[in-house]
């Protein structure tokens, strides 16, 4: 039997495709008993959907070490 | 409240991607608003004197960053012709666009909407990261947003795999209530 808090791990794990094959199959049948966890994955989706749809920029690390260096010069 | 203060060190690691992020969906460029998130680191520590402690640093410092996007504007804008209307008239077709009406934007089409909803969605979701405890806003950006590998992550933050899923676990819930009160029902 897994618990919720293991199952919602698991999902979490989904989200970046990083889950085994085991870890697939517990969490099927653990969504099919528990509403909880079912709700929880849905909403982990789309959280997942919300972060590819807003295309974040981020700075390249070289960057940052650069911008710290200028600040660092001017303190 | 608090009187706040500021800490420069920690405003490259804290603060960069947020304020790209708001210079790049407005400059469209991603080398100038690197430049733009520079100066306004400079312009900070110039007049961190005369900050008061009545915003947040974040606040105060995207302030100084909203005047630094007018300015490079306002500078592109009297290098360029004085003439502000500029009306291209595409000769190429034979009758679309030969009416100034034909080339406005189409009101029905919702693209470009989705677009501008997609920026603030982004900057919804930064401000909510920065709501996180540091470490868990660290391994969700660095996993997320940056896509490092897990085992990259792992290194960076010197912690186990299992760890960090609990870390990123942690951090995915409080978005998602995050997401949920500020997002969806504003």
């Amino acid at each position: 039997m897994s618990n919720c808090k293991e199952v919602e791990i698991i999902c979490t794990k989904i989200q970046y495709r990083e889950a085994t094959i085991t870890e697939k199959i517990r969490i099927r049948v653990h969504l099919l008993i528990c509403h909880t966890c079912r709700t929880f994955s849905k909403k982990n989706h789309k959280l997942s959907l919300l972060c590819k749809d807003a295309h974040f920029r981020t700075l390249p690390l070289a960057d940052k070490e650069k911008m710290k260096k200028n600040l660092g010069s001017m303190n | 409240m608090a009187k706040q203060t500021l800490h420069p060190d920690t405003w490259v690691d804290n603060y960069s991607d947020y304020l790209f992020n708001y210079a790049v969906t407005r400059v469209n460029d991603t080398e100038i608003a690197k430049d733009l998130v520079q100066e306004t680191f400079f312009a900070g520590l110039k007049s961190a004197d005369n900050f008061k402690g009545d915003a947040a640093e974040r606040t105060w410092l995207i302030s100084i960053l909203k005047r630094k996007v007018i300015d490079h504007y306002r500078k592109i804008n009297s290098r360029k012709a004085k003439s502000m209307i500029r009306i291209t008239q595409n000769r190429n077709t034979d009758t679309d666009g030969d009416f100034l009406e034909q080339q406005v934007a189409d009101p029905i089409s919702l693209l470009e909407n989705s677009e501008i909803e997609n920026r603030e969605l982004g900057m919804a979701i930064y401000e909510c990261i920065g709501k996180l405890p540091k470490k868990q806003a660290l391994a969700f950006t660095l996993k997320t947003i940056n896509g490092l590998s897990t085992e990259e992550v792992c290194k960076e933050l010197n912690i186990n795999p299992s760890n960090l899923w609990v870390i990123i676990h942690r951090a995915r819930t409080v978005l998602m209530d995050c997401l949920n009160t500020n997002w969806f029902k504003t």
